[in-house]
């Protein structure tokens, strides 16, 4: 569906999800439930014109991720060659196949960023959430040899109800690995963390401990380590501005070369997205329905309209109005404006209460009973 | 606050360059992009690692004619910001 509308501004990230695969299986992945098969992904060549299509288009930097995107054997090649296009590029990894053979290709072709992500800041702790024994020690096998490389490194560690104690210790970890970055992500509620979440969802007093040890530290680091800290929603009066506002920023392309305006959309229902084997990025951003349909402010709805945040906070996260408010074009219930607002509370309320909930690992069939 | 005797650098990851798409000057760092204002595009391409910020401040009241007590703080409180951000050491 073509939609004529205004000339947008040129995406400033394009975020390449290689794969699917993974060896690895966090609870709270964001990838689709219905996870891709290896034999639907893009070949290199697809990828390849993915890359100049971006860096023609005005992206700034790519975001190499999945899945792993370590577990493509081209991914060396697509670093080269979106290196040589002038693109900034950043693999976000798990790591545990960054040995010192990987990383010197990577080298040579011009990768100008890792981050590495940590299930937690103990060894038991991380490789039960990844599922991966042996995981944790080789990332931070990985992440010493990223700073011997002389890579600038950032240290991600994803925060839920059952690590949350543990913040202090992240960022203590974070610091010896001499990362230049730290990520204190809580958990996002979509795709298998949404499965999870009466396993997951933090308490308002773990959530303000974070806060606080976050707060502390970025006192303490300043001018060193930059920290970037992710809250859940779920205590939030005001939404997030998910991915900078729907396509205002960022092109996520999938495995099988779907295009989304943000990694979750894939869950959206009405939509029809593009595919970068029969559509140029360049249509798919400018005139995509997809892309188009809740861009900018014209598509909001009420309490969002009139509001002087409109164009902060673009009226927050469409995949959540979907999942909480039962629709993508409703104002984010995480806004205190939402009259869904009080379904956020209700989730807390189920999440304190559940008791020995099962955890359902991310991995092919997984989610479907 | 940043010294004047002070060598500014980009840290590990930061790239300055020319965007032939927007026609701008861009400052890329890990998983983070800035777009400096005029000013702040004149001091950038003066960082090489190894004038100091005094020589940055000595080029630019030259180049600019003007008074070295109003360019001076500007310097400084770019400088700072860019520290603050995580894109320049000094
Ligand atoms: S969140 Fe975990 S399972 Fe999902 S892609 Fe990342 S490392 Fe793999
Ligand atoms: S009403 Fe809409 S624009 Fe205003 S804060 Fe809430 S979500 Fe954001």
């Amino acid at each position: 569906m073509l939609n004529p509308g205004p000339v947008a501004a040129p995406p400033m990230g394009l975020i390449a999800e290689l794969t699917h695969r993974c060896p690895l299986q966090c609870f709270y992945c964001s990838n689709p439930l219905e996870l891709e098969r290896a034999s639907a992904e893009l070949s290199t060549d697809e990828w390849r014109a993915v890359l100049d299509q971006a860096a023609a288009l005005g992206v700034l930097q790519v975001h190499f991720s999945g899945g792993e995107p370590m577990a493509r054997a081209d991914l060396v090649d697509l670093v080269a060659h979106a290196s040589a296009r002038g693109l900034y590029t950043n693999i976000i990894t798990s790591g545990v196949q960054l040995t010192d053979a990987a990383l010197a290709q990577l080298l040579d072709a011009g990768i100008d960023h890792i981050q590495l992500s940590f299930q937690d800041a103990e060894v038991e702790g991380a490789d039960f959430i990844g599922g991966y024994r042996g995981g944790h020690d080789k990332k931070l096998a990985a992440a010493r040899r990223i700073r011997e490389a002389g890579l600038p490194l950032t240290a991600n560690f994803v925060v839920h109800k059952q690590n949350a104690e543990r913040v202090e210790a992240m960022i203590a970890l974070g610091e010896a690995l001499q990362a230049e970055r730290i990520e204190i992500a809580h958990v996002q509620y979509y795709g298998w963390g949404l499965v999870n979440r009466n396993a997951l969802l933090p308490s308002l007093a773990q959530l303000e401990h974070c806060t606080a040890v976050v707060e502390a530290a970025r006192v303490r680091l300043k001018g060193r380590i930059i920290i970037d800290y992710v809250v859940p929603d779920y205590y939030a009066r005001r939404p997030k501005a998910c991915m900078g506002g729907w396509g205002n920023r960022f092109i996520n392309v999938s495995p099988a070369g779907k295009a989304l305006p943000c990694h979750a959309a894939e869950t959206l229902p009405g939509f029809t997205f593009p595919n970068v084997r029969d559509e140029t990025l360049g249509d798919i951003w400018q005139h995509s329905d997809a892309f188009v349909r809740y861009r900018g402010t014209d598509w909001m709805p009420d309490p969002c309209r009139s509001c002087d945040r409109r164009e902060l906070d673009w009226g927050g996260c469409r995949c959540q109005a979907l999942a909480i408010a039962g629709d993508a074009a409703a104002v984010d219930p995480a806004c205190a404006m939402s009259p869904a607002h009080h379904l956020l509370a209700d989730a807390v309320a189920e999440a304190a209460a559940a008791v020995d909930v099962p955890l359902v690992p991310r991995r092919m069939g997984s989610a479907r009973r | 606050m940043t010294e004047e005797a002070a060598i500014p650098s980009f840290r590990r990851g930061v790239k300055f360059r020319r965007d032939e798409v927007r026609d701008a000057w861009v400052l890329l760092a890990p998983e983070r992009l800035f777009m400096p204002d005029e000013t702040a595009v004149e001091i950038l391409k003066l960082v090489d690692g190894k004038r100091s910020i005094a020589a940055i401040i000595d080029d630019l009241v030259a180049r600019f004619d003007a008074p070295r007590e109003v360019i001076a703080p500007d310097v400084i409180a770019t400088f700072d910001d860019l520290k603050a951000r995580g894109a320049v050491q000094c």
